[in-house]
Formats: C-alpha cells, sequence, structure tokens
C-alpha cells in the first residue's frame, strides 16, 4: 500500500505550545509531529524532530508517563543577514501517557534525518493457560 | 487608501475632533510599530518552509526536511533561481500495526526559490544533517560587496 507516494506535500507550521515548566533558558518550544501504533508486541513511536542531534535528545519514562524534550542548536552563525525566513527553531516538547506497561529494559531508540524512533516493548503478559478437568 | 479611510468613518460626525485625532496618531504609531518588526514571517505557503540568509560571500538556504534522505532530493539552480524537488516517504508499517496517531505525513514536493542577488552556480553545495537542509550559493563576484578605501 504505497498510496501516499503520489500526493503533494503541504505546508504544516510547526506547532509551538506553552511549555508545561517556565524555562530558565528563553526560546520557543515546539510540538513535534508523531506517528503512533503498537503491535502485540510493542509500541513504536516515530517522531519529526529536525535539527535535533542524538547528544541532544532526552527520552524520559516514568510513571507511564513518556517526555521526550529536545534541543536544537541554531542552524545559522550569528553573522548571516536574515532575508526571509519561514520557520523558526527552537526545543521540542511534547508528552504521553502510556497505557501499557513497558518493559524499561528494551527501550531503544533510533535518529535517523531528524526522526525519532522509538520502540516501548510490553510486557508480556502471562499466557493464558487452559485448564483441563478430567472426569473420573 | 489611508486617508480615505480616516474620513468614512461612520462615527466621525459624533465624536469630537480630537477623538479622531488621537485616534489616527495611535494609528500611526502602530503602523511605525509594526515597520520595526524584526524577521516578519511570511511563508510562500510551499512545502518545505525555507529560511534564507547571507553573508559577504553566500546565500544560505535552509529547510527542515526530516526523514528525507540525500538521494530522494534532487537540487538545481538556473540563473538565480534553486529549485529543491523530492519525495518524503513513510515506510509502511508491519501488517497488524494499529495506529493511535497519525500526524506525519509523506508526498512529494517541489520548491523554486528565487535569490535576492546574482550567483555562481558553479559553487553550490548542499548537505543534509539530521533533516535539514542546507544549500550554501556563492554569489557572483559582481555582486558581492566591495569595501571601497577612502584616500
Amino acid at each position: 500500500m504505497n498510496d501516499t507516494q503520489s500526493k503533494e506535500l503541504k505546508v504544516r507550521e510547526k506547532q509551538e505550545v506553552a511549555s508545561p515548566a517556565e524555562q530558565t533558558t528563553p526560546g520557543l518550544v515546539f510540538t513535534p509531529a508523531v506517528d503512533i501504533f503498537e503491535t502485540e508486541k510493542e509500541i513504536t513511536l516515530l517522531a519529526d524532530m529536525p535539527g535535533v542531534k542524538a547528544d541532544d535528545l532526552n527520552i524520559d519514562l516514568r510513571d507511564n508517563t513518556l517526555t521526550l524534550i529536545a534541543d536544537v542548536t541554531p542552524a545559522d552563525d550569528s553573522n548571516e543577514e536574515v532575508v526571509l525566513m519561514e520557520y523558526e527553531s527552537g526545543r521540542y516538547y511534547r508528552q504521553f501517557t502510556l497505557g501499557e506497561i513497558i518493559n524499561q529494559e528494551n527501550i531503544d531508540a533510533k535518529l535517523t534525518d531528524g526522526v525519532l524512533r522509538l520502540s516501548l516493548p510490553k510486557v508480556e503478559k502471562a499466557t493464558p493457560k487452559k485448564i483441563t478437568v478430567t472426569s473420573g | 487608501m489611508i486617508y480615505r479611510r480616516f474620513f468614512t468613518v461612520p462615527t466621525f460626525r459624533f465624536r469630537h475632533p480630537i477623538d479622531e485625532l488621537y485616534r489616527m496618531r495611535q494609528q500611526l504609531e502602530q503602523m511605525v510599530e509594526d515597520a520595526k518588526a524584526p524577521n516578519q514571517r511570511v511563508s510562500a505557503g510551499v512545502y518545505p518552509l525555507i529560511n534564507l540568509t547571507e553573508d559577504k560571500d553566500n546565500y544560505y538556504v535552509r529547510a527542515e526536511i526530516p526523514g528525507v534522505k540525500g538521494e530522494e532530493l534532487d537540487i538545481q539552480v538556473a540563473a538565480n533561481n534553486l529549485s529543491i524537488t523530492g519525495e518524503r516517504k513513510i515506510a509502511m508499517e508491519e501488517e497488524g500495526a494499529k495506529y493511535h496517531r497519525k500526524e506525519r505525513e509523506a508526498g512529494s514536493f517541489s520548491r523554486m526559490i528565487g535569490l535576492p542577488g546574482d550567483i555562481n552556480p558553479e559553487k553550490v553545495e548542499a548537505k543534509l544533517d539530521s533533516g535539514i537542509l542546507t544549500v550554501v550559493v556563492s554569489k557572483a563576484e559582481a555582486a558581492k560587496p566591495k569595501q571601497i578605501s577612502v584616500k
């Protein structure tokens, strides 16, 4: 199913958020666009975070709350003059509440081309045991 | 245009003329304030959004295109125009995946940017780093600012 190929991408302004806590450093905060899907084994989260380096990304999972925070170092150096500015950069912040219990040991995060792929394996549930009743 | 608007305000005749003058002054102040606002964002409405900066020697075109590989991009220069064409692909996930959210989009894009000055088409460099494309376009010799020494 590759029906997405022919479609033309539309411009979407980055979504700015009011950060939950007051910040010590000034700057804009954006919500990354995400895809979240789950299979029987795991929950996968994909997030668009252009400009984020692996070292600047902070993923935190505690009490079923998943928090993504990423800092972006500005791409241009200060002696460049702005001619046109259509987007702004700032840090990324987004928080989710997870319904499932996650196996914290095996969380895997990968960052490629500005896209984060986070795999959250579910804790294996006890396999249902079938009890056979023998008559005798 | 502005003057005409001032005199067709319907409440004009019920108010004291001094009020009207005061309002005009406020509007003028607002206009000056607007003109001073730096980096006003005006979007062309074409993906990807672009930031264009310049220094003495180069123009820098930057765009956020997360998830696009370098080989899926086609960048060309012709006269003073830079065109960026590409496609953003999102791989299909395994069968049976149930989506909770789907905010990311895939698709093709094509954008043309007119650069404000003459460029040297031989010296254009593009680089893609963690989802940010940077195209450095060298200015033509004639377009570079020259320092003139005073004798």
